[in-house]
């Protein structure tokens, strides 16, 4: 297959964000430790440039290129720029956080710029070995990250469990890529999808790939009962990392779900649909029950993000345009929200506090009532409650639900939500109504207060006004 | 003639002995990085062995990929170990246990 040049210009922003990295890698040595800054600098510098690439060179139309390997189209345009903006974001927010521990150092933001680059890559991926390649990255820079703080003993431990399942989830995954080559004889999910068209259940190696492909996919979710990694990584690892792996890499793997799920294995949609229901009801039932006996915060956002996960499944087992566009809204919506809650949580845990018990959270509300005012915001959209964003993502999936029969799940899922509804509460009860140990206003630095508030604001608004980014999601699937 | 099938098998029964290693051995921490190998051996026994009868060279350029990806892999589970061991002194995977909920 030749190579032409014009295939470049579609892995514009691939290359551009790589350029940043290296550039990152290299400045990094030049640099003492009061210069750090410019690391920072550059690093956000060349994601917006990344992020001003990709829309630019969005439009309606689809360019495969590479023989086939790489997908540039709506979907892929916003799912990358929201990636992008929250990487931004979490180089704001962990900044403080990271300095005063003396971790602020070029591979903390040369690993969370390859970890992009590999979800930029998951994204655009057009075959397994694309899939495969943007996956190994995006992980392989996240076991590091999890351990980043060397010193300490929690951060070791999480990020070798993490290394451990991680790599049994993509041994599964590769194992059933494997069976799914050996059953259609192709790599490029164009042409699996079409054996699979042909074919479907009849043959045996396809049904055996697709179980194990699921598994895989299940796992880099956390979906139950594959989420060992996810409470013990959250509760580990630093909080930038956490508030990065919790957003940004959520996205991905919805990308990954539906690339591998919709537009190759797409013709097997009533069998993964119910495999997927099984998850979907465990990951909402465990996750919110378990989350109420956490004491720990991290832990207990970790059990909030399985049982968010089960909802993303729903929309996903829907098998409806209409279910796919609210598992991408929902996909989207929760990683900003992620990324706010965390956020505040990386922005208070300055001047020797490490925000670990719920009880840290204490009487916020009178050390930064605008901090206090955007977390309770997060939480209330975590629980569903509106006019926060949460709610909308929340009835679209339900509704899709619904609208194929399956009323008894979407019953399900809403016992369940509200039973989750207390252990959110339960936060901005401490904010509120109790007292701190230490009322000492914060100082926070003026960008990351101007990005929580901007991350704040687009919950709310998308909130009262989500028709604009539901109309992208429904376009995304209409094509 | 060795047929497709014996292929399948093998790396069935490899991938099953490394599945079950990860999730049986309570005692060293290396041993779960060897499984890890295994398992990416048996995938890469499917690939060249599902190639070769399909007459498709496609599946022997992912193997390249993976053992490349195996390798960085390795170097990363090993730092994490190191400065586990550092940490605590110990590489029992019994003694993981500061994390808990």
């Amino acid at each position: 297959m030749p190579f032409e040049t014009a295939f470049l210009a579609t892995v514009l922003p691939e290359l551009i964000l790589l350029a940043t990295a290296c550039a990152v890698l290299v400045l990094d040595l030049y640099l003492n430790d009061e210069q750090r800054g410019w690391n920072h600098n550059l690093a956000i510098l060349g994601l917006a440039a990344t992020l001003g690439t990709v829309g630019l060179l969005s439009n309606n139309g689809v360019t495969i290129a590479f023989s086939g390997s790489f997908i540039r189209d709506p979907f892929g345009d916003l799912l990358k720029g929201i990636i992008l903006i929250l990487t931004i974001f979490t180089f704001v927010y962990s900044r403080d956080y990271m300095r005063e521990r003396g971790l602020w150092v070029g591979e903390y933001h040369v690993l969370v710029l390859f970890a992009t680059l590999g979800m930029l890559i998951m994204v655009s991926a057009h075959s397994f070995l694309t899939l495969y390649l943007g996956l190994e990255l995006l992980a392989l820079c996240l076991y590091p990250l999890v351990a980043f703080d060397r010193d300490s003993k929690p951060g070791a431990e999480a990020a070798m469990k993490y290394f451990v399942l991680g790599a049994l989830g993509s041994g599964m995954l590769l194992y059933g890529i494997s069976m799914l080559y050996g059953a259609t004889g192709s790599f490029g999910f164009a042409d699996v999808a079409e054996v699979v068209n042909a074919e479907g259940l009849e043959n045996k190696i396809l049904v055996f790939g697709l179980v194990f492909v699921l598994i895989g996919v299940a796992f880099k979710f956390g979906a139950v009962p594959f989420h060992m990694w996810l409470p013990d990584v959250y509760q580990g690892a630093p909080m930038p990392v956490v508030l990065f792996l919790a957003s940004a890499p959520k996205i991905a793997a919805f990308a990954m779900a539906t690339r591998i799920l919709i537009d190759s294995l797409g013709a097997l949609q009533a069998d993964w649909g119910e495999i997927l229901m099984i998850l979907a009801i465990l990951s909402i039932g465990l996750g919110n029950v378990v989350a109420i006996a956490q004491t720990n915060i991290k832990r207990m956002l970790a059990y909030s993000t399985i049982s968010h996960v089960g909802f993303i499944f729903l929309g996903l087992l829907a098998g409806t345009q209409e279910g796919y566009a609210a598992a991408m809204f929902y996909t989207v919506v929760y990683a900003l929200m992620a990324a706010g809650a965390f956020g505040v949580l990386a922005m208070i845990s300055i001047n020797g506090l490490e925000v670990e018990q719920l009880d840290d959270l204490k009487g916020l509300n009178d050390r930064d009532a605008w901090l206090a005012a955007m977390l309770a915001l997060m939480m209330f959209s975590m629980a569903g409650v509106p006019p926060a964003v949460g709610f909308f993502a929340k009835l679209l999936v339900l509704d899709a639900v619904v609208s194929v029969g399956l009323t008894w799940l979407a019953v399900v899922a809403v016992v369940f939500s509200i039973i989750g509804a207390f252990y959110y509460l339960r936060v901005i009860k401490l904010l509120y109504f109790d007292k701190a140990a230490d009322s000492t206003p914060l100082r926070l630095a003026g960008d990351a207060k101007i990005a929580i508030t901007v991350n704040g604001l687009a919950v709310l608004l998308l909130g009262i006004f989500p028709a604009s980014l539901l109309g992208i999601c429904n376009a995304a699937f209409s094509g | 003639m060795i047929a497709l099938s014996d292929y399948l098998l093998l790396a069935g029964l490899m991938f099953a002995i490394a599945v079950a290693g990860i999730f049986i051995n309570r005692k060293n921490v290396i041993i779960l990085l060897m499984c890890i190998e295994l398992m990416l051996l048996a995938v890469n026994i499917n690939f060249v062995a599902f190639s070769h009868f399909l007459g498709d060279t496609a599946g022997q350029v992912f193997v390249f990929f993976i053992l490349t990806v195996a390798a960085a892999e390795a170097a990363i589970g090993l730092a994490i170990l190191v400065i586990l061991f550092r940490g605590r002194q110990t590489i029992n995977v019994d003694e993981l246990d500061l994390l808990k909920g």
